[in-house]
């Protein structure tokens, strides 16, 4: 398999979601996403009701490849931070462990120093959590893992059902 | 890699249509998002050039419905066709749990589908896909055009290996959402035997 598949358990979403909460607060920004590479948000923080949250997500996963890409052409490995400048909101970008994109919005309440500092910290934090269910997901070791997994009793009718008008 | 979900009780997917330039990839997508309910689909983003040529890539994002209390997501993605965008096709696959090949039907284009279809494996490659790891399903597109290559003929080239197949004229919807059903059912069976293994 060419790369480990990504499982959220509900410990570790918490854990997350409380980093991202206290995370929103010491950066003053506005909102704050965590997605993966391939564009799947995985959590969410702050002011987020009026943001298109996978849409969101999507263009930011582009936007890292589209990066990242560039940065080969350059002989660099990756470029891990992008800041996109508005003129009321902007977007601070963050490569986190190399898997996943850490997004803050933040207005002029904030500074984009500031932002960096927390980001740095909270980051760390969040790889280590992420390590641990890459590692969960490798050994399949989590619950609900292996033949557990709902998705082992998986039918044809469970599938055909999905397509049923 | 499609991403479980067990706290949001979320499986999310991802499936890329990819094909030849103008053999309506995006015109795919658009009829899907035409024809689905406000509440079964997100904004469909288009990142294309001004003559509405795909640049970077469009994007849908679906829900299917519940399976075994797990909503099921599906993000769509196409990739451009145009040759020379070939840098931003790879990154587009990155992480593909299922592809849907649109080939163009025409004669003029069918060597065109042939090139697009190594490039596609090629670029799997890249990534460190094995093609026939990855679910994968044929849409043969545009058979009411009157220079229609034969469909024993395009099989016979295209789809050697036999995977599933479809026939379609996407302006008008005929086989758009029976394709879309042919890929989620082996993506889903895909994830079944991820399970089970």
């Amino acid at each position: 398999m060419h790369e480990p598949q990504l499982v959220m358990y509900e410990e570790e979403f918490h854990k997350i979601n409380s980093i991202l909460d206290r995370l929103v607060r010491e950066s003053n920004s506005k909102s704050i996403f965590v997605v993966d590479r391939n564009g799947q948000l995985i959590a969410h923080c702050g002011d987020t009701e009026n943001i298109d949250s996978t849409a969101l997500a999507s263009l930011t996963a582009g936007n890292i490849a589209a990066t990242g890409g560039l940065a080969k052409l350059l002989g660099e490995n990756e470029f891990t931070v992008l800041f996109h400048e508005g003129e009321k909101d902007n977007i601070h970008i963050s490569l986190v462990h190399r898997k996943v994109i850490l997004v803050l919005i933040f207005d002029e309440r904030s500074s984009l120093g500031l932002v960096r500092l927390r980001v740095k910290k909270a980051g760390e934090e969040l790889a280590a959590i992420f390590d641990g269910l890459l590692q969960k997901a490798e050994q399949g070791t989590g619950p609900g893992g292996g033949a557990d997994s709902p998705f082992a009793e998986i039918t044809d009718d469970d599938i055909d059902n999905l397509f049923r008008d | 890699m499609s991403f479980i979900n067990y706290s949001a009780r979320e499986i999310n997917t991802k499936v890329v249509y990819y094909g030849p330039g103008l053999c309506g990839k995006t015109t795919n997508l658009q009829f899907i998002y035409g024809s689905t309910q406000d509440g079964a689909r997100g904004k469909m983003i288009s990142l294309a050039t001004e003559t509405e040529r795909t640049l970077f890539f469009d994007f849908l994002p679906l829900n299917l419905g519940q399976i075994r209390g797990f909503n099921t997501r599906f993000h769509l993605y196409t990739v451009p066709g145009q040759v020379f965008y070939d840098a931003s096709r790879k990154l587009i696959l990155k992480g593909v749990d299922g592809i849907v090949f649109v080939a163009d039907s025409q004669r003029e284009r069918f060597d065109a589908n042939i090139e697009s279809l190594e490039n596609m494996f090629e670029n799997l490659k890249e990534q460190g896909i094995e093609p026939g790891s990855v679910p994968y399903v044929i849409q043969y597109n545009k058979r009411d055009l009157p220079n229609a290559v034969p469909l024993d003929e395009l099989r016979a080239t295209l789809n050697p290996d036999g995977v599933p197949d479809f026939e379609a004229v996407a302006p008008k919807g005929e086989g758009v959402f029976e394709t879309l059903k042919g890929i989620a059912r082996l993506v889903l069976q895909k994830l079944k035997e991820g399970a089970a293994g």
